[in-house]
């Protein structure tokens, strides 16, 4: 939904970004206001999956050039964790394995984090796990996940609905969600799409990273972007990766190529 | 604290193991520093025999003194235990002794095996004969909170069929040494879980060494040594399969903190007549610290050529991409740590006899990190 007097949550102003000796983003521009769902569309390699975990302050990633502001405040000053609090959510392509630490202690944890930081009371067990038993149903999970350990075992499906449960108990006004819909059989698609489209409301934004317009045939973006060598080149609406699914990338070489040679960096809005 | 070695102590433990204390030239100390075992006042500890007064569960039953030695020796030498050090020392000590047989699905059996803060030499002896088809759980659970030595013997005969689901759970103290051997023979078709956790001695000393005498059997090992401050934990592992068909799987784990040492040597002998044996074991260490040192080795001796047998090694920090998904989450990076910590050793734990969740063993082990 586009409003444009909805408050700023994000935004992104010629951001540069490497891991090790080697860029990555080379000047990404990009405003999310409240209740807007934007798409990010590109090849691999494009610098898709680096814009979502330099957002979440992924230490391998350093910032160069640029800036990132959340609702008015410097977000690349902050500790993933902090940025998490205030309540930015990155939707992992790889969900972590990790053996040994339950799940259901795990969603506690970081709710209870969330929610010190709302000035909200830490939920006990019993009250946490009211919550999270009717919090699953967003991803029609069952509850004997939450006795295994964080993902391990877990199918792509199940890993993918429970970074969606992440979601629907941790309440971002941010969520990135990147290449949620990799590895999805069509049944998990529909319910980790329907999961999504359930928390997007009009507090909040969402930025979906994906290669597919099948994802965007159940959740409706208002916004698509093309992104190509670490910059968005082309933003449009829906209709965009309609276009894209048609023609493909290829038309992207020319337009990087043309952009080369004429030293243009702003993105062209079409339509 | 360092340990200070009393000039009596090594002479006194010479004499009772009847030679010289094993020192760095001997392979299988290589790594092994006896500093906290010196600093034991040379003598015996003075508490009550903490087997003396065991409630056995129904399925259990005393063995006749007069059978002990022969069953004793048995298992010594189908192990190829009696020559090693920390049994030739128990021995000469007179240890205080168990010997228990057990028959049908005996209830669970736990063995609070107390140091506490009294000087000197504990020595105890545990003989255990389980009969064919026999299913035992047992938790050996030691503390001490002195300047002491704890010498074990556990010896174990397991008939064709039989179960047994050992437990070791060793909390100690920077003064204390633990000396563990657990002698074990395994007839085809027997089944041993043995877990071990071990953490806060000054030094411990764990042998396990088990002997698939036919083959055909299953042996599950799993082991956590945690090491901090000054603190030395050393295991010893041997298994030995004499024929075909048999099973190992092997997890030893590590945490490495402060200037710590940790010593692991995995020993598996597959020999010519041992064909069709599927062994895996992995070691993996976590070091915490810039000071803690880690030695581990696998030692694997294989004749036979139809088997499989697998091992690794892996020694790491924290890993980087576990703790930033608890940090995306908004779990701060202590605690994150603390997590990945707890989560780490969970992974051993889980496995011990279920009697030892009420000793809480995260808490014993881990006790600066609640």
């Amino acid at each position: 939904m586009i409003r444009p007097d909805a408050p700023l949550l994000l935004e992104i102003r010629d951001l540069h970004a490497r891991v090790e000796d080697q860029p990555i983003l080379k000047g990404v521009n990009l405003t999310l206001r409240a209740g807007e769902i934007h798409a990010v569309m590109g090849r691999n390699g494009s610098g898709k999956s680096t814009l979502s975990k330099v957002l979440a302050g992924h230490p391998a990633y350093t910032v160069t050039a640029g800036s990132v502001t959340y609702r008015g405040a410097d977000l690349l000053e902050l500790d993933p964790e902090q940025r998490a609090r205030i309540g930015l959510f990155l939707g992992f392509q790889y969900p972590v394995e990790i053996p040994g630490v339950s799940n259901l202690e795990f969603l506690r944890v970081a709710t209870n984090a969330r929610r010190a930081e709302r000035g909200e009371d830490e939920l006990d067990t019993f009250a946490f796990e009211d919550l999270v038993r009717e919090r699953l149903k967003v991803v029609q999970m069952d509850p004997a996940f939450l006795e295994r350990s964080v993902n391990e075992g877990f199918s792509g499906g199940e890993k993918k609905r429970n970074e969606i449960l992440q979601m629907a108990l941790l309440e971002p006004l941010v969520a990135i969600l990147d290449e949620t819909d990799s590895g999805l059989d069509i049944d998990a698609l529909r319910i980790v799409a329907d999961g999504v489209s359930q928390l997007a409301g009009p507090d909040n934004a969402t930025l979906l990273i994906t290669h597919y317009q099948r994802l965007l045939d159940l959740i409706t973006p208002d916004y698509v972007h093309v992104m190509a060598a670490g910059r968005i080149l082309r933003t449009g609406g829906k209709e965009l990766a309609l276009e894209l699914e048609r023609t493909g990338y290829d038309w992207v070489d020319q337009e990087l190529a043309n952009l080369e040679a004429t030293g243009e960096r702003e993105p062209v809005e079409v339509a | 604290m360092p340990a200070v070695a009393l000039p009596a102590t090594a002479e006194w433990l010479a004499a009772l193991a009847g030679e010289p204390l094993p020192g760095r030239r001997q392979e299988d100390w290589r790594f092994t520093d006896l500093a906290a075992l010196q600093a034991v006042a040379p003598q015996f500890w003075g508490g009550s025999d903490p087997l003396a007064h065991v409630v056995l569960p129904a399925g259990v039953t005393r063995l006749a003194g007069a059978e002990v030695p022969t069953l004793r020796d048995q298992t010594l030498q189908a192990t190829g235990s009696a020559a090693a050090w920390t049994v030739r020392l128990n021995q000469g000590a007179s240890p205080h002794g168990l010997a228990l047989r057990v028959s049908g699905a005996a209830g669970p059996l736990q063995l609070q095996l107390d140091a506490g803060d009294g000087p000197g030499l504990l020595a105890l002896q545990l003989l255990l004969v389980l009969e064919e088809g026999a299913s035992l759980e047992l938790l050996l659970h030691h503390s001490s909170r002195g300047a002491n030595a704890t010498s074990l013997v556990t010896l174990a005969q397991l008939a064709r069929g039989a179960r047994l689901n050992l437990g070791v759970l060793a909390a100690g103290d920077a003064r204390a040494s633990l000396l563990s051997h657990l002698a074990i023979s395994q007839a085809p078709a027997s089944e041993l879980k043995l877990t071990t956790a071990v953490g806060g001695w000054g030094l411990s000393r764990l042998e396990p060494r088990v002997c698939q005498i036919e083959g055909a059997a299953q042996t599950r090992l799993r082991a956590l040594q945690l090491v901090d401050g000054q603190e030395l934990a050393d295991t010893h592992s041997q298994v030995s399969f004499g024929g075909p068909e048999g099973e190992l799987d092997q997890l030893h784990k590590v945490v490495a903190d402060g200037a710590g040492r940790s010593v692991f040597n995995g020993a598996v002998r597959v020999p010519r007549q041992a064909q069709q044996t599927n062994a895996a074991q992995l070691s993996r260490s976590l070091l915490l610290s810039e000071r803690a040192r880690v030695d581990t080795k696998p030692e694997l001796e294989i004749v036979a050529d139809d088997v499989k047998c697998a091992h690794g090694a892996t020694v790491s920090r924290l890993q980087q991409n576990e703790l930033f998904y608890l940090q995306s989450r908004g779990i701060g990076a202590d605690q994150a740590s603390k997590l990945l910590l707890r989560g780490y050793c969970e992974e051993v734990l889980r496995e011990l006899p279920a009697g030892a969740a009420a000793c809480h063993p995260l808490q014993l082990l881990l006790p600066e990190r609640p």
